[in-house]
């Protein structure tokens, strides 16, 4: 199975080192996002909630389509994080990213709520809308104890 | 006082709230400390709700854990906010010994703050 893509504003914290972190034995995050791939203390930041026994790897979208196909034979063990739904999109553009869970994109500009735990502009929708339509699978599940919600649903 | 340092406890769900209600029933004090949560939020829309409840006055920002959101989110605002401390692990001691030692500067207050919370902490055994 492919490496999972989560969407989620708070990066890495309890949700996913924990929660995720166990059910799926997590062993490598690895996080893409061109601001924080080019600052070391906000990457200090997002170390100090990684657990002893997983590791963390940033990097740029740039980085990400060079590095995606390695971290996808890592499978099971990792997941890739990143913040917002164009970032998704950006790495979409570049790696071939299959399976993405929307895991919490919160209150923005524009955004109205489809789920607890996201909002979507519509912009954002159709974003998504048309990576679905590439075959790529995309549902909501903040963590691995809930029901995971296709798409379609989150969309209405 | 206004002088005084502003205590602001940031947590996941409503344990800062649940913190400050505690406070408030054990000194009867009400003013001093303010209450964010997480619920809802993502790391800007936290660090926004952080700086409302800081204000314009020096604080020490109290977090429930050494990482994650609410973590990440106060440690973006002291970034930029050179009168402003932020200390992890809050609980219920030092919120307590804060509210009655506030006339120092923010970091002061938050190392006083460490050390008491590691002081209440206790094992007891039979």
């Amino acid at each position: 199975m492919s490496v999972l893509v989560r969407v989620d504003d708070r990066l890495v914290h309890g949700q996913v080192v924990v929660g995720w972190g166990r059910a799926l034995t997590l062993r490598q995050l690895v996080l893409v996002d061109d601001a924080i791939a080019a600052s070391d203390w906000e990457q200090d930041l997002y170390r100090m909630g990684v657990p002893g026994d997983m590791s963390i790897e940033f990097a740029s979208v740039d980085v990400a389509r060079e590095r995606f196909t390695e971290w996808d034979r890592a499978d099971d063990h990792g997941m890739v994080l990143v913040s917002d739904v164009d970032t998704l999109a950006q790495l979409c553009a570049v790696a071939p990213v299959q399976r993405v869970n929307l895991g919490g994109i919160h209150q923005g500009p524009d955004r109205t709520q489809r789920l607890a735990y996201v909002y979507l502009s519509d912009a954002e929708a159709q974003e998504l809308r048309a990576l679905a339509d590439r075959g790529i699978a995309i549902t909501a599940q903040d963590v691995p104890t809930t029901r995971p919600v296709p798409l379609r649903e989150v969309l209405g | 006082m206004s002088d005084e340092l502003r205590g602001v406890v940031v947590s996941h769900a409503d344990l800062a709230s649940a913190l400050v209600e505690a406070v408030e029933r054990i000194t009867g004090r009400q003013d001093g400390l303010v209450a964010v949560s997480n619920t809802g939020c993502g790391r800007e829309l936290l660090e926004q709700r952080v700086a409302e409840a800081v204000g314009d006055a020096p604080a020490v920002v109290f977090v429930d854990l050494p990482s994650g959101s609410c973590l990440q989110a106060s440690a973006h605002y002291l970034q930029t906010h050179e009168d402003v401390a932020v200390v992890a692990g809050v609980n219920l001691a030092m919120l307590i010994d804060f509210l009655y030692h506030r006339d120092v500067t923010p970091r002061e207050a938050a190392e006083r703050a460490a050390e008491t919370a590691a002081r209440a902490v206790r094992v007891l055994t039979r």
